[in-house]
């Protein structure tokens, strides 16, 4: 251990080298007042340059046309028309209605398929295990673009191109993430537990239905929510398959609002921004909501990676 | 084969063989969706992508094999060269500046104890946006006469760029834009920092470490697991950079103006034009090899490095 005391660098720490004595619980404890103060002021500074964006779009969606990039933030004048505008020039609620479907069918097909072949990996000692499951991490590195073309013609020659089908379909042979992240919780699960079950008489894929998936819920809601957001903000999948605009999901839709409203050269930008002010807000109120599974999915990905 | 460590006595030898043959039998069928998958849509399609990539195919006739031609063309080919030194360079900014910024919010939400939930919500938020909003967002934001950031520098007395207009300043937007969107690292890091023993910058600070010293031999060596997989994770994201981008400056706009979209072309963009929108499959394929030996190569050359910081040293780089 250094005992040598170099200067601070910039954005480091400062603190003061107070003399070792009876230590705080809280980490907060050995720091002057002043300090902290000046932590939450550095924390609300960047807070507000987060801010910013959201409620300059929101009080955008909300003016004339003409004050759209008028300065300031503020909804004045008041135009909420703007939304029932946007609902009106394009099927919004068609999208909308297209973005919950793909959404509720992609996240549901990735848990249920990702938790029945993490149960495998977990549970079973068997030949070729590790490397399977070292194949599974793998394929978490792949560039999408290198399957791309030839998934499209896999769609493509099953007559399902301009269907939605291809949108949630894939996952529902298990996605390497969600098989990583439930692993890791059935791993957590005494075996013991399941071998008393064996020995009453239970099959696997009763241990697997009655107990093991029940046991292991808040880590299908992580897989779920997470699917649920993926699928919602795709832009990549509904480009490549879909034609109909009645099939957009609300990215692939919001899109062509841009190009028609936006530099399509109608100008019309508040109709632009309310439409995006309806994508986004679901995923903001699912993040309040679940709040906890995305926090602890990025934080458990993020440490056993 | 029995896996199991009890040897039993011999007239159970054969029944817990015969049983870890069934159990392996499960195991196998527990599997099976996945191994279907992959053989389905990861390892086929990577087959015949390769495939693809040494013939001219437009979907409607069938592959025609040109043996290296499409590699040639690409060695060759100013528009993919384009694209590749824009992403490069966008990845070159964005990574370290995200791990640098993130670290820092970091470090604050460690220090304001229970206040850093609220915070933590803040920063994650536009991670939920939809990139394609993010994408609309942001190109109003960086408009150059009304956008917000330039009336912002206007403030401090700052002649704000052409963002979404010259040339040069593309990218930089392009960066501004992408550092809105850096909640997950901060969540990694936070919990990482979460995650190191009070004790040990207890004992250091009874060696006499100072702020730096602890951060630098205790912080950094603790997070560097955290550090290290952010490293690869957001690179390997930036360098496949499409939607936000797509959605400014691609599409069917009429890229109206002064303005050449050559200077917003990214990689998979361009990767994503040559096969939807100009149906060269075999060119397009032999582009995404080639980005996936690029992402192969850095990926393994950033494991070799960090095989050398990772809970040894403090220094990432």
């Amino acid at each position: 251990m250094t005992t040598t005391s170099q200067p601070p660098a910039a954005g480091a720490v400062v603190a003061p080298v107070t003399a070792p004595g009876p230590v705080r619980q809280d980490d907060d404890g050995r720091r002057p007042r002043w300090q902290r103060v000046l932590f939450v002021l550095a924390l609300v500074a960047a807070a507000v340059v987060f801010l910013l964006p959201f409620v300059w779009l929101v009080g955008a969606s909300l003016r004339p046309r003409e004050y759209v990039f008028a300065p300031g933030l503020l909804p004045t004048p008041f135009a909420p028309d703007n939304y029932a505008r946007a609902w009106d020039a394009m099927p919004l609620f068609t999208w909308l209605f297209n973005s919950v479907v793909v959404g509720v069918a992609a996240a549901a097909a990735a848990t249920l398929s990702s938790a029945w072949v993490a149960f495998g990996f977990a549970y079973f000692r068997f030949p070729g295990r590790n490397l399977l499951f070292g194949l599974v991490l793998a394929t978490m590195m792949l560039p999408f673009a290198v399957t791309m073309i030839p998934t499209y013609l896999i769609w493509n020659r099953l007559g399902l191109v301009d269907t939605q089908v291809p949108l949630w379909a894939g996952n529902l042979f298990g996605s390497a993430f969600y098989i990583f992240l439930l692993r890791q919780f059935f791993l957590s699960l005494p075996r013991e537990y399941f071998e008393a079950a064996r020995v009453d008489g239970a099959g696997y894929p009763q241990l697997f239905w009655r107990m093991a998936f029940p046991l292991v819920r808040p880590a299908l809601l992580v897989a779920f929510v997470f699917e649920f957001k993926a699928s919602w903000t795709d832009l990549v999948k509904p480009l490549i398959y879909l034609r109909n605009e009645q099939l957009y999901t609300l990215p692939r839709g919001l899109k062509v609002i841009l190009d028609r409203f936006g530099y399509g050269g109608e100008q019309q930008w508040e109709v632009v921004l309310a439409a995006s002010v309806i994508a986004t807000v679901p995923m903001i109120i699912l993040f309040f909501l679940a709040q906890r599974h995305f926090v602890e999915g990025i934080a458990t990905g993020g440490r056993k990676g | 084969m029995a896996t199991t460590t009890v040897t039993p006595a011999v007239p159970g030898r054969r029944r817990r063989a015969s049983l870890a043959r069934r159990e392996a039998r499960w195991a196998y069928l527990f599997l099976a969706p996945w191994i279907v998958g992959f053989l389905a849509f990861t390892a086929g399609p990577m087959i015949a992508s390769l495939w693809l990539s040494f013939t001219e195919y437009d979907v409607i006739n069938s592959p025609r094999f040109t043996g290296l031609d499409n590699y040639r063309q690409l060695m060759s080919d100013p528009q993919v060269a384009r694209s590749l030194g824009n992403t490069v360079y966008y990845t070159a900014l964005h990574v370290p500046l995200v791990m640098a910024i993130s670290l820092g919010l970091a470090l604050l939400l460690k220090r304001v104890g229970r206040l850093s939930g609220f915070f933590r919500t803040v920063f994650y938020l536009p991670v939920m946006t939809p990139a394609v909003a993010v994408g609309i967002l942001f190109l109003l934001l960086l408009n150059t006469q009304d956008g917000l950031i330039n009336r912002g520098l206007a403030l401090v007395g700052i002649d704000g760029p052409s963002w979404t207009t010259d040339p040069d300043w593309v990218m930089p937007g392009i960066v501004l834009m992408s550092l809105w969107s850096l909640g997950s690292t901060v969540i990694i890091y936070l919990a990482a920092l979460q995650g190191v023993p009070r004790d040990l910058y207890e004992a250091a600070q009874l060696d006499g470490a100072g702020a730096w010293a602890r951060f630098r031999h205790v912080t950094l060596p603790m997070i560097s697991g955290a550090l290290f997989f952010t490293l690869i994770v957001n690179t390997i994201a930036s360098l496949q950079m499409f939607t936000e981008v797509y959605t400014m400056y691609f599409g069917n706009r009429q890229t109206a103006g002064s303005f050449s979209s050559d200077a917003a072309s990214f990689y998979v963009i361009h990767l994503f034009r040559e096969a939807f929108q100009f149906l060269h499959m075999g060119f397009a394929s032999a582009m995404a090899w080639l980005l996936f030996l690029i992402i192969l190569v850095i990926t393994l050359v950033q494991v070799k490095l960090g095989n050398r910081f990772v809970y040894y040293e403090g220094e990432d780089r």
